[in-house]
């Protein structure tokens, strides 16, 4: 079974965004990490590979040069990496991204695409379904606990109300969710290996877009306007003495609740 | 048309979402709507009594409604192009505004808090809510939107029953192969979380599923509904439907009190707008204390025993 794992690497969550002054878009440093959420798509990854003699493809679209993200994900287990990685990429808006990443997956072939549910800094949330749109499969999100196998994949799908269990043929695209799996930590062995494993660096043009595909002008939407929003004010803050449910109680009353 | 609504079909009701959406939408020109699942002339009144003209029907049986939902769509604006079509952040919205995006060749306004039309442009906040940006759709229309729950209230202005026109799922091929095959509801008590008045919840603080009943028993003393953090939802300590935030539910009740919740960024997005807000954490430097109007620093095993004792002590 043929696993690609799209992984996004992202600033450290750890240090406080910037917005660039001029573009509205977030810094992006040269050194970035592994997006949190994208280590459930690995760890699924990983588990149906090991169950269905499969191999795990990661794909990342990011234009820093950085390699810092995609070895975490190597370090977990995968087995190699495909990395677009190109300036006039940045700026691109989630479609851009997912047609960038479905022509790299299509290239590569594949019975299976996992990604996460949605990224820590862009939180569109719609790359899978794009991706699946434009390679004509199946988009199995907010999956949770995922079987696959005998040409098909069976999830639980988290919905507002419970879940429902449902059955794709493959090919298709899976969303995880952060509840799916408990991802792995990479071992000394593991962190070491990654370094040997092969990662194909990629620019848009080797993919066939035109640079006015692609980035800012490809986008089909413009931030016309930043402003910081006025932050909630911290109110009355009490060390617990032993009484400060009686403080609780008395708001309670105040906002006639009781 | 002016703009499109999507609806997807919730316990025999047009989803929160679409009733917030079609009143915002009827604000700015006529609207009709795109409404997935079984259907019903109350379902499709309760759309017109918040301004829908048309809605649009179609229901998608077991099949996974989103490929056919998105084709379908593309087919209805491609006759008389509406300037927006737009979705709430519902897991199938999500599914169809993507697939359609893509589709289209169109980008997808996400997390709108604010929209207006001619041109399109919304406002959302981003960076956890630290700042808000204006977006313009410059692509030709329409534009895909994706709202935040509860940026707009949903009016009963008093419609007509709108004219509905049965669309049959077209057949997608591949993309559209996927089937539901069994649907599980979790049963729950107490009132619905994201209409509550006064929400309950709790996060790792707790420190296992075996504390769990402090933050129903204070829930069930306060009439309230009972939420969590993500962390105590991917534990397997309560059920996804309970989760508050980005990718749970968005909640504004008159008072919200989060229990041993550390307050992450995507956490506080759900629930920064509660009227009230108060804090129980024992680490004084916990983010959940720069929005709450009340923080005790203190052990949730301590102060939540004694909340609910006083409180049953007063009945
Ligand atoms: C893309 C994305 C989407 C996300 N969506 C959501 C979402 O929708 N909702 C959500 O909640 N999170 C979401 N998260 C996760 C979020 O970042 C946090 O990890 C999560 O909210 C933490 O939950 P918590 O506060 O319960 O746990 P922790 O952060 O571990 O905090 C536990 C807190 O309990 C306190 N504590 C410990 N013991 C006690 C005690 N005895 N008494 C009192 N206090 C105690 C600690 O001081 C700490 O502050 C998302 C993350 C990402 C990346
Ligand atoms: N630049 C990227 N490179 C690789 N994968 C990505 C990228 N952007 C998004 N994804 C994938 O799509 C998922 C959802 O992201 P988003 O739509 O940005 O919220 C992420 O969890 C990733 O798996």
């Amino acid at each position: 079974m043929k696993i690609a794992v799209c992984v996004k690497q992202i600033p450290d969550p750890a240090t406080p965004y910037e917005l660039d002054a001029e573009s509205h878009f977030v810094v992006r440093p040269q050194d970035q990490v592994l997006d949190d959420t994208d280590r459930y798509g690995v760890e699924v990854g990983l588990q149906l590979a090991e169950a269905n003699e499969g191999t795990v493809t990661l794909f990342s679209m990011s234009p820093s040069g950085s390699l810092q993200g995609i070895r975490q994900a190597l370090a977990m287990g995968a087995d190699k990496a495909v990395l677009i990685d190109d300036d006039t990429l940045r700026g691109s808006a989630a479609l851009t991204t997912a047609r960038v990443l479905a022509a790299a997956i299509e290239r590569e072939g594949f019975d299976l695409v996992i990604a996460g549910t949605e990224s820590t800094d862009g939180s569109s949330g719609v790359v899978p379904q794009q991706i699946a749109e434009i390679l004509d499969v199946p988009a199995l999100s907010f999956a949770r606990h995922v079987e696959a196998g005998d040409g098909k994949v069976t999830i639980e799908r988290q919905t507002a109300s419970g879940y429902d269990v449902v059955e794709s043929p493959l090919p298709a695209v899976l969303a995880v969710t952060s509840g799916s799996v408990e991802p792995r930590y990479p071992t000394f062995k593991g962190i070491m290996g990654a370094k040997q494993k092969p990662i194909d660096t990629l620019t848009a043009g080797d993919l066939g877009f035109g640079s006015d595909d692609v980035g800012i002008g490809g986008a089909g939407q413009d931030i016309t306007a930043v402003a910081p929003i006025a932050s909630r004010q911290a109110g009355e803050i009490i060390d617990d003495d032993g009484e400060a449910h009686l403080r609780i109680i008395a708001l309670l009353q105040e906002t006639k609740v009781i | 048309m002016a703009i499109l609504v999507f609806s997807e079909e919730s316990d025999g009701h047009a989803s929160a979402s679409a009733l917030e959406l079609t009143s915002k939408a009827a604000s700015l020109g006529e609207v009709a709507v795109f409404h997935v699942g079984e259907g019903s002339a109350d379902t499709f009144a309760e759309l017109g009594a918040h301004g829908a003209t048309s809605v649009h029907h179609m229901d998608p049986g077991d099949g996974l409604p989103a490929a056919p939902a998105a084709a379908a769509i593309a087919d209805l604006v491609a006759g008389d192009a509406p300037a927006a079509v737009l979705f709430g952040m519902g897991n199938t919205d999500r599914d169809v505004a993507g697939r359609l995006s893509a589709r289209l060749g169109k980008p997808v306004l996400a997390a709108a808090a604010d929209l207006s039309i001619d041109p399109v442009r919304v406002t959302s906040e981003i960076l956890g809510g630290t700042q808000q940006i204006i977006t313009e759709a410059t692509a030709e229309s329409p534009a895909l939107v994706i709202a935040r729950p509860k940026a707009f209230d949903a009016a009963d202005t008093g419609g007509p029953a709108p004219a509905t026109i049965a669309v049959a799922a077209p057949d997608v091929g591949r993309s559209g192969s996927a089937v539901v095959l069994e649907r599980h509801a979790e049963q729950h008590e107490g009132p619905d979380l994201g209409a509550a008045n006064v929400v309950v919840s709790g996060g790792r603080g707790l420190g296992g599923a075996d504390n769990w009943h402090l933050v129903e028993e204070l829930a069930a003393e306060l009439d309230a509904a009972v939420g969590a953090s993500r962390a105590v939802v991917d534990a397997g300590w309560v059920p996804y439907s309970l989760q508050v935030g980005q990718t749970g539910k968005t909640v504004k009740p008159s008072v919200y009190i989060a229990a041993g919740i550390s307050g992450a960024m995507q956490h506080m997005v759900g629930m920064k707008d509660a009227a009230t807000i108060i804090a129980i954490n024992k680490d004084p430097d916990a983010p959940i204390f720069g929005i709450a109007d009340l923080g005790v620093v203190g052990d949730v095993h301590q102060v939540l025993p004694k909340l609910i004792e006083a409180l049953r002590a007063r009945t």
